[in-house]
């Protein structure tokens, strides 16, 4: 009985959101979009609307669900609940997106960061490649159709031109060519220009503008601010996975953007200053000191010290070098100069198991790649670090090694069937703890996290942050990097403020506010 | 009991003990005879142990070695090493021609081991630098010796292929004098011992295993990826210039284009069918060594049911298949559904019993 009247009453809704979906010229409309991973809620009700002819920012940090919105839309993933509507000839049609191919017939079509051509064909074969076409391909028919659109679009290349020998920015804009080519009207471009030069950027520019006058609704997703205030129309932002606001570019001054993309409004902020105290020891001499330290992937030196059971931080964009910076403290980069003191004493720091043996630990960023050994079990990836301080020709007997698991998968909480699953098969808060566990059982006096609190639920974030302060009463320094300011606000008694690979300014105590860290950011004046 | 089914069901070593149980079942149900060990008296007099099930054990020998070195590059280095066979062809030579300088006594067959082993670990290096170092892909970096070995083997005794007899020499190919049991097999428990000892008190396998995962993690661990790829050539250097030298005892001649002539393939092969997946990561060096035995176990019984030498290998091959096909993951996932699919059926079935 409830099943019928139901089935009635959301066909009206059906019809109501039809409506709403498709007021104001939109020609694509996403509803409480829903998705979920294993652990991880990633998309909650976000909803997104793009307009005929708009350059359309979505903007949010790592983690935010832009990707997966990205992908829902492409098809590379199927949504657990929600609605998509098209309007591109005038009626409204639902669509259900079952493959990225599927996506490009109905005309949604994506170029992506990495160039997802063939390099060693011509840029008419690229052109025309994958495109569902079987047939005999006429060689000549489809060089002039070639040379028509790059004329049309203005892309400097020829059609008969190997596309490797093009620049990343032309083999771009063939991409893009590619897509307009096959009648797209909604493109997305997901960071195009983070290997551009300026002038390149430029070009992709001058193209999407062109493109936008054609009538094509661009999705447009990048890391960098300038390039959303140059070229964009209208900006959604996504957190943690939920729809934070959809914006006219005109409405949303930069420290605004900022201040959504990492949480609370700027009216709330006032409300959490004072809080902090500070207790910065700093007559003793530092935990860990590095002057003019840099690596392969920090280029640029910096000095960087931290005291016995301080905790500071890394705060800066994705991209602002924050990870660079504790990767090259860690030497899990190739040093190429600095100096390091640990304890006043001058060290050599020139690989992870130098950093190791004086005591400093390090949980990656990047959890599966860096992190965790996939297949190998709980117990043997919490010995592990432990285990390779000890030597390799002293392996740990196996009670010795159960007794370490047993003991820190009780302390973490670490949800487990046994010490002997293995770890690929635990959620990603618990796999967090299991390395964060590795890293307590080598009873490191310098403890450096680079986003623990990334991709794992609330709960589990909240215990890490009080792990953190009581290391910090127990002697421990640490360095706590997170991309929730309020987090890092919460646990940290001084922030290192990163942008472009630099470090742009230091905040203690009573300057730790949201507002001055974005605007430090933003590169304003308070 | 339940609870150790499970585990096994679990482990890598399920697929080499299923394939070696069909191969038994199929023999017993063939000819009953053909596992009866009998006692016979050998040409110098020794009463020796023989029968299908010894000349398994022993044909399988130098491939089990091997395929201990290749379990450990598989597992480290994501890939095989194809010039194992060209490499102890090139060891063998080397330990020929140490013993045809000489006069052959133990301590000339050990100055004459200790140095073909040396040479294999120096080449076997070359192999590992490639790929560690240079980071070539191990089967094209051993394509190089794959094809240069046997020419170099060549040259090493100038293109003759000597022989060398000596009772000492036959006792390790074949028997020792008073013991019934052929020397191969002796050598190989030696050596499964020996790698049990390293496994037990070093940290090889866990060091091996991190880096054939996950080489990132393996790196802000502090290990080196490096060491532990070289480190699994150097061992498989060894394992290979054994197999070499067992197999000159036992034929007493070094013949270049011949001496185990395609065994690189059986001895990737059981590291397969052993469970290690040739893709790197965990492993498993008993399966490995299970699995050779399996290959061989397959080659006798194929001969023993009177199939012309000629055909043997296609036999082989259809065998292999289906081996190689119940361990692909695509297989098994559809058995685990298969499974569950009927243990959700059973559940629905006795739900609504329960709610009237």
């Amino acid at each position: 009985m409830v099943s019928v009247t139901g089935g009635v009453v959301h066909k009206e809704s059906d019809n109501a959101l039809r409506m709403v979906a498709m007021q104001n010229d939109n020609v694509l409309s996403m509803r409480n979009i829903n998705k979920s991973f294993p652990g991880v809620q990633a998309l909650k009700n976000v909803d997104f609307n793009l307009k005929k002819g708009e350059i359309h920012a979505l903007m949010g940090e790592n983690g935010a669900g832009k990707s997966t919105l990205i992908k829902i839309l492409t098809g590379v993933y199927p949504k657990d609940s929600g609605q998509i509507f098209i309007n591109f000839d005038g009626t409204v049609k639902e669509i259900n997106v079952k493959s990225p191919y599927d996506a490009q017939n109905i005309g949604i079509s994506t170029v992506y960061q990495e160039i997802t051509l063939c390099p060693n064909l011509t840029v008419a074969e690229n052109m025309f490649i994958g495109r569902g076409n079987y047939r005999m391909v006429n060689w000549r028919t489809m060089k002039k159709k070639t040379t028509d659109i790059l004329t049309k679009l203005n892309i400097p290349a020829r059609a008969t031109q190997q596309l490797g020998t093009c620049s990343i920015a032309v083999q771009q804009m063939v991409a893009i060519a590619r897509s307009v080519d096959m009648d797209c009207k909604v493109l997305i471009l997901d960071e195009p220009t983070s290997s551009l030069d300026e002038q390149e950027v430029e070009k992709l520019f001058t193209l999407m503008r062109d493109l936008k006058s054609r009538g094509v609704s661009i999705i447009y997703i990048t890391h960098f601010l300038d390039e959303v205030y140059e070229i964009c129309d209208r900006i959604t932002v996504l957190r943690n996975g939920e729809l934070v606001g959809e914006y006219e570019i005109k409405d949303l001054p930069r420290v605004q953007l900022i201040s959504k993309m990492m949480g609370k409004d700027l009216d709330d902020i006032s409300s959490l200053q004072n809080k902090k105290s500070i207790d910065e020891k700093s007559d003793a001499s530092p935990v860990y000191e590095a002057t003019e330290l840099s690596s392969l992937e920090c280029t640029n030196p910096f000095d960087f010290k931290i005291h016995k059971g301080e905790v500071n931080g890394f705060t800066g964009l994705l991209g602002s070098g924050r990870s660079e910076s504790v990767r090259a403290i860690f030497a899990a980069d190739k040093i190429t100069g600095g100096k390091i003191k640990i304890n006043g004493k001058t060290v050599k720091i020139k690989k992870p198991r130098d950093a190791m043996m004086h005591g400093i630990g390090y949980l990656p960023e990047d959890r599966k790649r860096d992190g965790i050994v996939e297949d190998l079990s709980v117990r043997e990836n919490i010995i592990l670090a432990l285990q390779v301080m000890k030597g390799f020709f002293k392996p740990f007997s196996r009670a010795e090694a159960e007794a370490f698991a047993d003991k820190y998968i009780k302390l973490l909480g670490i949800k487990t069937a046994s010490m002997d699953t293995p770890i690929k098969s635990l959620s990603g808060g618990n796999q967090q703890k299991a390395i964060l566990a590795r890293w307590l059982l080598t009873n490191p006096q310098y403890l450096i996290l680079d986003e623990p609190t990334r991709g794992i639920d609330v709960g589990t974030k909240v215990e890490i942050q009080k792990l953190v302060l009581k290391l910090a009463e127990e002697g421990v320094s640490v360095t706590f990097i997170s991309s929730e300011i309020e987090e890092m606000l919460r646990t940290c008694s001084r922030l290192i403020v990163m942008r472009d690979r630099k470090i742009v300014g230091e905040l203690k105590g009573e300057e730790m506010t949201q507002a001055n860290i974005m605007h430090t950011i933003a590169g304003e004046a308070v | 009991m339940g609870n150790g089914l499970k585990k096994l069901a679990r482990s890598q070593l399920i697929i080499p003990l299923i394939a070696l149980l069909l191969i038994v079942v199929f023999n017993l149900i063939r000819d009953i005879e053909f596992f009866s060990v009998t006692v016979k008296t050998d040409n110098s007099g020794n009463s020796v142990l023989s029968g299908n099930l010894i000349s398994i054990l022993n044909g399988a020998s130098a491939v089990a070695i091997m395929s201990i070195g290749m379990t450990l590059i598989t597992s480290s280095c994501k890939g095989q090493d194809i010039s194992v066979a060209a490499l102890a062809a090139i060891a063998g030579s080397v330990f020929v021609s140490v013993l045809r300088s000489n006069e052959i006594t133990i301590s000339v067959i050990i100055l004459a081991f200790l140095l073909c082993s040396v040479v294999a670990v120096l080449f076997s290096l070359f192999n590992g630098v490639l790929v560690a170092v240079f980071k070539i892909q191990p089967m094209i970096a051993t394509l190089i010796l794959f094809s240069a070995g046997r020419s170099i083997a060549y040259w090493i005794n100038g293109g003759a292929t000597p022989t060398v007899s000596s009772p000492l020499l036959t006792s390790i190919g074949g028997f020792i004098p008073g013991i019934p049991i052929p020397t191969p097999i002796i050598i190989m428990v030696i050596f499964l011992i020996l790698i049990s000892l390293v496994l037990r008190f070093t940290n090889l396998g866990l060091y091996t295993q991190v880096v054939g995962i996950n080489e990132g993690t393996a790196h802000l661990n502090g290990i080196n990826p490096v060491w532990i790829k070289l480190i699994a050539f150097i061992i498989s250097g060894i394992c290979v210039a054994t197999a070499g030298c067992i197999t000159v005892c036992r034929i007493g001649l070094i013949n270049h284009e011949t001496l185990l002539l395609d065994a690189e393939m059986d001895v990737i092969l059981s590291v397969a069918i052993g469970g290690t997946a040739l893709s790197g990561g965990k492993f498993n060096l008993y399966g490995s060594v299970l699995g050779a035995y399996v290959i061989q176990a397959l080659t006798v019984t194929l001969y023993a049911m009177k199939v012309p030498s000629a055909a043997v290998k296609s036999y082989k091959a259809i065998v292999i298949i289906l081996i190689v096909l119940i361990s692909s993951p695509v297989v098994r996932s559809y058995v685990v559904k298969a499974y569950k699919k009927l243990f959700k059926k059973q559940e629905q079935t006795e739900i609504p019993v329960k709610v009237s």
